[in-house]
């Protein structure tokens, strides 16, 4: 079956997969702290919306809770607290220069070939149209790692981390009838105790070594050498 | 009749492309607060240009003078398979979408090489920056249109147009990719700006310009309206391989009148959008360029990723 | 007859390399038919009374050795035109035709099969020597006989083209690999014909130890199958039931062997060693050819012997192929020595004929014979192609170096005003490689990438979406060598003279020597408007290996290519030719109406700055640098940059010297650790050599000892 012969709203939904993976490839590739904040409030968007559609499609109520609490969460209070960090710690004119930038980019794109290759037996187990999609949101989980590992950037850390995040949260949505509520208030609020206490890390890491670079932590290692 | 069609409208597009041009500057004027010449200016350019003396080096061989001519050709050819109002094009058949690509690297084959016929260190320069983005450029524009080619099953532009057309309105992720990418990758080509700015002399800056910077007269003037023609050319292509509702689809008079509408409709949209973007954004140093296209062969990857993940559902 | 025609050009190879050897015994020959023309001065003097005027015209000291090279080169000629001959007889006839020569062991004579892979394969060879023949004289006048004996040259030129035209002729392992072994050796001995160069004798080193190792695991690998089939003759390795695992062995064994030969990366670093420093017309054999021949080999053993292919073969070699290509212009943008950056070419379009072998592999695996079909089509379709643009190209380059005695593209420029016709020769071929419409190349690229868009139809999501990338890929490929190749003529030919010698230089004299690139122009023009006679036939030769052809490659007539269909893709390229034509002449009409703007010539413009010198041009390394930071780790770059200061402060710079070493990485990677590897290996063993005679007593006795034992 081709996309064209599904209804309109899993053309959207599906597109908005991969406009979620698009957001963490220009995550991925971004230097300056203060877009990827931006970029990651435009995901939680893209995410809300997608989840949205998912209820207004599947006739399930249920999701537009869901819908609501991400977009309070990850669109506004979690980017505006980032941001709020960012520009008091006046780090927001850094531009973190990324070495080999294209190979990191193609990287990532091998990890969405591997994601896809990973996921093919479960994709034909269900008849679900959207379960396509989890392939992709196991890719966004792998390329927030990636971007975890490749940015030196407390902040980038953090949002790599919303990101993984993210991507489950994607998977939940197109692969089963939704979490149960319990579960999902649970880790929307753990989501938001972990951003609180990152911001008070940031603070304490800042005035101990002076930047949020976090190769510069090899450094507190008390041996002599 | 198609053929007389097909003639028509390869006529129609070297005629329009200078308009465009001249709506293009119209929109940058108005956005940058200028008072923008008359929107038919290209045209009396082109023919002042046409009635002057080219001025020849005297160390320019054969290559030098003959490229206006090719650089125009080639470009003609590109334009006579891309259909412009109608979508049935007989044309289409006698070259395919990499085959276009083949005609666009054979003018730039030839441009570059009468960049360096004259000697100069500005040809030199010229030529080989623009090789280099072209190089670069290839590898996104080939991935974009294979995105195309692997949902329509086809290379062939009238055909993967009339597939588009009797999908109805189908969105599709690796289209939206593939529409990215396909943008990027024209701008590069065209050589506006981020990639190069097609109204500077300053050495440092000058891509395109710097490799026609010895022609004169009625070379000049082939050279310009070529460059024209392909700027209106990627701008048909966008329009009408994406969003091609309002082409026509039969040979009747007002199907055709409908047609020319819509293209020019579209157009004119997408020249405003490129007058936006070159007003708001800067030209990028020569070495971030390999950043911008790497950014367009990942779009149109993903295109390609999205097609076979996310669009075969079986 | 087709095989009557094979042996004829055989023979004839054999024979000009025979006639070779007499090229320094002219005394010696002009006794003997004296003496011979005396001694029967009753018959022979009286039946042809010219013949002692024509014995003294031949022998005359100064017409001698040009007549006697002309001849030679007449033979090889005659060489070429039997291998056409014979390839088109055995295509049109379209079946194979066997025979045994009763050579080689007493147990195993020489089996013999000419079928048609075996014939376009000798029709390649055969054009490529008929340029070179038509070039050849004009070409070798310039040696001196005293250091660079035309003897040697010659004869091992005619050994060379015999081994490469047997190859293709060989029915059973023991045959294939003598003739093999013939073409190897034979050319080491050209590639050191110059040996006083220490370049040459390195390069001749290396290119021989490639080649021997490849020819090991060639002879492992028809090993595993003799084992298995129990016997040398491909007949019996065409039937023998092979499991997987031995299956592969064998395929790997084989890549390895005829992937030395053939040029492709990580093992290609004899091939920007030899090629560039034997005489071009053999270069271009070389490369021409000779690489094809290995291909021929690949084609032969894993679609003909093996049979039965799995999909990791063919996505192994794809991807082998795609770094190829894209490794191999990488460094060759990067060169400055025009042949050397000749042979990386040769690397890429090797890598570019092996993806199409590759995508035909991953088609036949999984059961889509006809796609298979148009994979091996485009492979085939581009080794002819590069034959003839690639041999065009070092005819061009040799006509340089004969001309100007310069090796080094840095130092030339301006050659289009001393030497056209060579100018327009190269750019044919240099427009061809770059794979531009209405020639040849752009033809069998647009065949691999129509190969490559069929991959929709795999099943495997992994293979869907690696194929795309690949093609992507060459994408990249063709536009960088388009790049390379834009920077070589630029500088070659346009421009202003960079050096006293090339602003002094001339056309080439010899009409031969522009004859031979001329045929091989003309011919990358013709497949490039007509290639669907060429397709056709491929399609025959593809048949007879894959039991599927392509029902509808000239559906829709001879003026249309269409490999799967009309729908899906379709290219006519006389029409376009017809098209750009008219456009040209219209518009040049329509603008030259205005009788006064006739060009006028005048200064150079040059922003009114003045004063330019040839100096100030772009250099190939000036051209090549923004490519040179983008891919910086791709190559040993090793840039040095040395100011020196002047004036009272030191804040002048008097002198700027600039060094740039461009290294391959595989040296350093793979060669230098293996040679490491056994130098330290044979130092190890080479303690057993102490040079103490009661150590080498004790040597026999221990050994003496130990049989005995046994033999208990």
């Amino acid at each position: 079956m081709d996309i064209a012969q599904t209804s309109f709203y899993h053309q959207a939904i599906l597109t908005l997969a991969a406009l979620v993976v698009l957001a963490s490839f220009v995550m991925l590739g971004q230097g300056r702290l203060l877009r990827i904040v931006f970029v990651l409030a435009l995901q939680g968007a893209l995410l809300a919306l997608a989840t949205a559609l998912a209820a207004f499609s599947t006739d399930n109520p249920h999701f537009y809770i869901s819908s609501a609490i991400t977009m309070v969460l990850k669109v506004i209070l979690i980017p505006i607290m980032l941001r709020r960090l960012v520009i008091r710690m006046n780090i927001h004119r850094e531009v973190e220069e990324l070495t080999n930038r294209t190979s990191i980019l193609l990287g990532g794109a091998s990890l969405v070939i591997f994601s896809y290759y990973v996921m093919l037996p479960i994709v034909h187990t269900s008849h679900m149209v959207t379960l396509n999609a989890i392939a992709v949101s196991l890719a966004v989980v792998l390329l927030g790692m990636l971007m975890m590992i490749s940015h030196r950037n407390a902040v980038a850390h953090v949002a790599g981390f919303m990101s993984i995040e993210n991507g489950l949260f994607f998977a939940a949505i197109v692969s089963t009838s939704g979490m149960p509520m319990v579960v999902e208030l649970g880790i929307a609020f753990d989501v938001l105790v972990a951003a609180v206490l990152f911001g008070v890390f940031f603070f304490h890491i800042h005035s101990s070594i002076d930047s949020l670079d976090v190769d510069r932590l090899n450094r507190l290692n008390e041996v002599e050498k | 009749m198609a053929w007389l069609i097909a003639l028509l409208q390869t006529l129609l597009f070297i005629a329009l492309a200078p308009l465009l041009a001249g709506w293009l500057k119209c929109c940058k004027c108005r956005l940058q607060n200028r008072r923008a010449p008359s929107l038919l200016q290209p045209y009396r350019d082109l023919r002042k240009l046409s009635h002057k003396q080219p001025v020849v080096a005297r160390q320019a061989s054969w290559i030098f003078t003959i490229t206006p001519y090719i650089v125009f050709s080639a470009t003609v050819l590109a334009a006579s398979v891309v259909p412009l109002i109608a979508v049935d094009l007989p044309t289409a058949a006698i070259a395919d979408v990499i085959v276009m690509v083949g005609f666009f690297a054979l003018a730039r084959f030839f441009q570059a090489l009468a960049g360096m016929d004259i000697g100069t260190a500005f040809g030199g320069m010229g030529s080989s920056r623009e090789m280099t983005i072209a190089s670069l450029a290839e590898p996104a524009m080939l991935m974009a249109i294979f995105t195309l080619a692997m949902s329509a099953s086809t290379t062939n532009l009238s055909v993967a147009i009339d597939h588009v057309l009797a999908g109805g309105f189908v969105l599709r992720p690796s289209y939206v990719f593939a529409l990215l990418g396909l943008m990027l990758v024209a701008i590069a080509e065209t050589g506006r700006i981020p990639v190069d700015n097609p109204a500077t002399h300053l050495e440092l800056t000058m891509i395109h310009e710097a490799m026609i910077l010895e022609y004169s007269g009625r070379h000049l003037a082939l050279i310009e309206w070529a460059s024209q023609i392909k700027l209106m050319l990627y701008g048909v292509l966008i329009a009408n391989i994406f969003f091609p509702w309002g082409i026509a689809e039969t040979y009747s008079l007002e199907a055709l009148g409908s047609g020319l509408l819509a293209i020019t409709g579209k157009l004119a949209l997408l020249a405003v959008l490129l007058a936006l973007s070159e007003t708001l954004l800067a030209k990028m140093r020569l070495f971030r360029v390999q950043e911008f296209l790497g950014f367009a062969y990942l779009l149109s990857l993903l295109g390609m990723l999205s097609h076979i993940i996310l669009e075969v559902i079986d | 007859m087709a095989l009557f025609l094979a042996y004829c050009s055989v023979v004839t190879a054999v024979m000009s390399g025979v006639l070779a050897l007499a090229s320094g015994q002219r005394s010696g020959l002009q006794r003997i038919t004296a003496a011979l023309l005396n001694a029967k001065a009753t018959h022979l003097a009286e039946r042809f009374p010219k013949l002692p005027g024509y014995a003294e015209f031949i022998f005359t000291k100064e017409r001698y050795p040009s007549l006697l090279r002309q001849a030679v080169f007449v033979l090889l000629g005659t060489c070429g035109v039997f291998a056409v001959l014979g390839g088109i007889a055995i295509m049109a006839a379209d079946g194979a035709v066997i025979d045994q020569l009763s050579y080689g062991l007493p147990w195993l004579s020489w089996h013999v099969r000419f079928d048609s892979l075996s014939g376009f394969f000798h029709c390649v060879i055969g054009i490529a020597v008929i340029a070179v023949a038509l070039y050849g004289p004009g070409y070798v006048n310039e040696f001196e006989e005293s250091k660079h004996p035309f003897s040697v040259l010659g004869l091992f030129t005619g050994l060379f083209v015999a081994g490469m035209l047997l190859v293709p002729l060989a029915d059973d392992a023991f045959f294939f690999v003598i003739a093999w072994e013939l073409m190897s050796v034979a050319s080491y001995f050209l590639v050191t014909w110059q040996h006083e160069r220490s370049a040459n004798r390195r390069a001749g080193f290396i290119y021989l130890l490639m080649a021997e190792v490849g020819a090991i695991a060639l002879i492992l690998a028809f090993g595993v199958l003799a084992g298995f089939s129990g016997g040398l003759t491909f007949a019996a390795m065409r039937s023998a039931e092979l499991t997987p695992l031995w299956a592969s062995i064998a395929f790997s064994l084989a890549l390895l062997g005829y992937g030395m030969k053939a040029g492709l990366v990580p093992i290609h670093v004899w091939l920007p060693e030899a090629h560039p420093v034997a005489p071009s017309h053999i270069s271009a054999l070389m490369s021409g050819v000779m690489l094809k021949v290995a291909v021929y080999g690949f084609i032969r053993f894993a679609f003909d012997l093996l049979g039965d292919m799995q999909w990791q073969w063919g996505l192994a070699v794809l991807i082998l192929g795609t770094a190829s290509a894209v490794l191999g212009v990488l460094y060759a943008i990067m060169q400055h020595n025009l042949k050397r950056l000749l042979a990386y070419h040769s690397v890429e379009n090797i890598g570019i004929i092996f993806m199409g072998l590759g995508l035909s592999m991953i088609f036949a695996s999984s059961g889509h014979p006809k796609l298979a079909v148009l994979g091996l089509l485009a492979a085939l379709f581009h080794t002819l192609n590069h034959a003839l643009f690639k041999s065009l190209l070092f005819l061009g380059a040799g006509a340089i170096l004969h001309q100007t005695h310069e090796a080094d593209i840095e130092r030339m420029g301006g050659l289009i005003h001393r030497m056209p016709k060579t100018a327009a020769l190269f750019l044919i071929g240099c427009v061809a490689i770059s794979a531009l419409p209405l020639f040849n190349g752009f033809v069998s690229e647009w065949l691999t990438f129509q190969a490559a868009l069929q991959a929709g139809v795999l099943e495997s999501g992994v293979l869907r979406s690696l194929v795309p990338i690949t093609a992507a890929v060459l994408a990249l490929t063709g536009a960088l060598a388009a790049a390379c190749f834009v920077k070589v003529y630029g500088v070659v030919f346009l421009g202003a003279p960079r050096s006293s010698k090339v602003s002094h230089a001339h056309e080439v004299r010899s009409r031969g020597m522009l004859a031979g690139p001329a045929l091989l122009a003309a011919l990358c023009f013709l497949f490039g408007i007509f290639p669907t006679p060429v397709i056709n036939g491929l399609n025959s030769v593809a048949g007879n290996l894959l039991n599927a052809t392509l029902p509808s490659v000239s559906a829709m007539g001879w003026l249309w290519l269409t490999p799967v269909s009309s729908d899906v893709a379709s290219y006519s390229a006389p029409l376009v030719l017809l098209a750009a034509l008219l456009v040209g002449t219209l518009v040049s009409w329509v603008l030259h109406r205005v009788k006064e703007t006739a060009n006028r010539r005048a200064d150079l413009w040059e922003c009114g700055f003045g004063g330019v010198t040839p100096r100030m041009q772009y250099t190939s390394s000036a051209f090549s640098m923004p490519l040179r930071r983008i891919f910086k780790t791709v190559w040993e770059v090793d840039e040095t940059i040395v100011r020196e200061p002047a004036g009272a402060k030191g804040q002048r710079t008097a002198v700027v010297r600039y060094q740039l070493h461009i290294g391959d990485h595989a040296w350093r990677f793979i060669y230098h650790p293996i040679a490491h590897a056994v130098t330290t290996a044979a130092r190890h063993i080479g303690k057993i050599q102490t040079g103490n005679i009661r150590v080498y007593l004790g040597y026999s006795f221990f050994t003496l000892l130990f049989l005995l034992w046994v033999i208990s």
